[in-house]
């Protein structure tokens, strides 16, 4: 981390190595982790002993090895996949609006996600099951409309610069589709409880279902910010200079915010409106490891999955039988703990 | 051979006509300046040749109207060393270099050794290989102007256009940067278009002077041509003396006496 390396900004193997770490002290964690208490150790055991090849025994009874495969793994691969796409989609907007505020809903995507999830809950079709279940669909249709129009309104920014466009046509349409979303929420009562569990998010899953349906995206998603992550770092000397050098800028900033805001809409539509993962986790990554978006945004894959995982943990476990919102967690535990960051690394420099 | 050839450039902003008709050609290998008051369109001419704001006319860059190129192929003949460059927090002077490097990478592409040892040597050609570990917001005035040419040396364009290069400069730096721009002009073979707002210093590093007032071109040639007493008193508004030296006309000001 010395200033003074001489060498081109790059991904540290040993960097990449503690995000790796991270992700699986998490799942590991997160699979031993819960009412029924298995061991780490037999919890890592039987992780091996699903290697191809490998045969050792767990101990662990046919009802605990079906609490790991069923019930907590796929929780936790939910977590990471949500995690790493907030995460890295807050990181890349950040970089493509230029906005240390900048966060994966900034556009309208979690307004549009919550007005959809709202609608159908209020119109009783919210109790389904994995791809069935209305509301996911429903929400990621909602967020995909936010967006659109925002991106559409922004657009015929006048005489704005297209930066300030965009993030001022997010504000407007994210507080319409508020505002709509807290109409029909205050006027359908009796489903109040279910659009608030909604909105303050929550990893709750029906086993692999939401898993596959995300996972795709997810994939995609991150592949293309992680290969635009070189430009965003030249758009970082702005518009003007970037098209000097031969940057494409509008293309840049469509392919980015296209990929990130369809990423996000997948995450929320599974997860809720899962707050504060998008900004804290790449500002954390910043702060330890560099500037540059191509160390930023790998890293911050991986320490945003790992993020969610444990904040996810910490839901389940805090209050016992029930849970609480992981979005109160990720910004009760995340908050102190950026403060901390911040302050460290000011006393560094 | 690059050469920049510009037509009855007119461009506009929110209606106002900013260049009016401008006529200039830059040869290949050459160094033209353009000169004038503040608001007579020299940055934006240096704008309009990367940028392509064209309203009417046109400018011809190796004879392809600028229009019909796309930014990455204006980007790889002509290389632009703004006024005030933005320099992005906590970059280091390598990475700022290789930033050069966009126009001859693909659209996912990551810079190779090749794209690393053409910064290097843009850094050492400029005497600001030292710095390449440091972030290019701790480095001085002078250093900086020497880290943003190089990126744009990087650029490996065979046309250099320098926005008001040497203004935020003493004046041994602003020397040295001059001497290093015509140094490199020659090494590399390079064609230089500046705007200056040093009278004195213009005339000396230029082949050709073009004073603008108002959007148009209102004298060119070479400096004693440009440079009289009488031509900078009207488009300046100002009381000079010009000094003949050897090196050149010497614009010095001279306090008006009421």
């Amino acid at each position: 981390m010395g200033p003074e390396r001489a060498g081109p900004a790059r991904l540290r193997g040993w960097w990449l190595a503690s995000g790796g770490l991270a992700v699986l002290v998490a799942g590991v964690a997160g699979l031993a982790l819960g009412p029924a208490d298995l061991g780490f150790g037999e919890v890592l055991v039987e992780l091996v002993d699903r290697l191809p090849l490998v045969e050792v025994d767990s101990g662990l009874g046919e009802r605990q090895q079906a609490i790991i495969w069923e019930i907590r793994l796929p929780r936790v691969v939910l977590g990471l996949l949500v995690g790493a796409m907030l995460a890295t989609a807050g990181g890349a907007y950040q970089g493509v609006f230029r906005n240390p505020l900048a966060d994966p809903y900034l556009l309208g995507v979690a307004a549009g996600a919550g007005f959809g999830a709202t609608m159908a809950i209020v119109s009783g079709a919210g109790d389904g099951v994995g791809i069935l279940d209305p509301v996911p669909l429903s929400a990621f249709a909602g967020a995909l409309a936010a967006v659109t129009l925002t991106y559409l309104v922004g657009a015929t920014g006048g005489r704005l610069d297209p930066v300030t466009s965009l993030v001022l046509s997010g504000v407007a349409v994210a507080s319409f589709f508020t505002a709509v979303q807290t109409f029909v929420q205050q006027r359908e009562s009796e489903t109040i409880r279910q659009v608030y569990f909604f909105v303050l998010g929550q990893l709750r899953t029906a086993g692999w279902n939401d898993v596959a349906l995300l996972a795709p995206y997810t994939g995609v998603c991150l592949a293309v910010i992680l290969m635009v992550r070189r430009r965003l770092d030249a758009l970082g000397v702005g518009d003007e200079e970037a098209g000097s050098l031969g940057l494409d800028v509008r293309r840049m900033r469509l392919v980015t915010v296209v990929a990130a805001s369809l990423g996000t809409a997948a995450a929320v539509s599974v997860s809720g409106l899962i707050g504060f993962v998008g900004i804290i986790v790449p500002h954390t990554v910043r702060l330890l490891f560099g500037t540059s978006y191509r160390v930023i945004l790998p890293l911050t894959v991986l320490f945003g999955g790992a993020f969610l995982v444990l904040a996810d943990i910490v839901a389940r476990l805090a209050v016992q039988p029930a849970e609480i919102p992981i979005g109160v967690v990720t910004a009760f535990l995340g908050a102190p703990f950026f403060v901390l960051v911040l302050r460290t690394a000011r006393r560094a420099r | 051979m690059t050469t920049i050839a510009c037509r009855s450039v007119i461009v506009s902003f929110d209606g106002v006509e900013v260049l009016r008709g401008v006529d200039l050609d830059v040869p290949s290998g050459g160094w033209v300046t353009v000169v004038g008051p503040n608001g007579a369109g020299k940055s934006t001419l240096l704008r309009a040749v990367v940028g392509g704001l064209v309203a009417g006319g046109e400018i011809l860059i190796d004879g392809c109207p600028v229009q019909s190129l796309s930014r990455r192929e204006v980007a790889r003949l002509v290389a632009l060393v703004p006024q005030e460059p933005v320099i992005p927090p906590g970059m280091r002077v390598l990475d700022y270099v290789l930033l050069g490097r966009t126009a001859h990478l693909g659209f996912f592409e990551a810079e190779g050794r090749g794209d690393m040892e053409v910064a290097t040597s843009a850094l050492s050609d400029l005497d600001a290989g030292h710095l390449a570990g440091r972030t290019v917001d701790t480095l001085s005035g002078g250093e900086r102007q020497r880290v943003v040419i190089a990126r744009a040396l990087a650029q490996e364009s065979p046309v250099l256009l320098l926005d008001e290069p040497t203004t935020a400069l003493d004046i041994g730096h602003q020397q040295d940067v001059l001497d290093l721009v015509d140094g490199l002009r020659s090494e590399r073979n390079l064609t230089v278009l500046a705007t200056m707002h040093d009278l004195t210093l213009a005339g000396q590093y230029a082949e050709l002077l073009v004073m603008l007032d108002a959007g148009l071109v209102a004298e060119s040639g070479s400096a004693a041509e440009v440079l009289t007493e009488e031509a900078v008193s009207r488009h300046y508004g100002v009381r000079v003396r010009i000094i003949d030296d050897e090196s050149g006309p010497i614009v010095v000001p001279v306090r008006r006496t009421t």
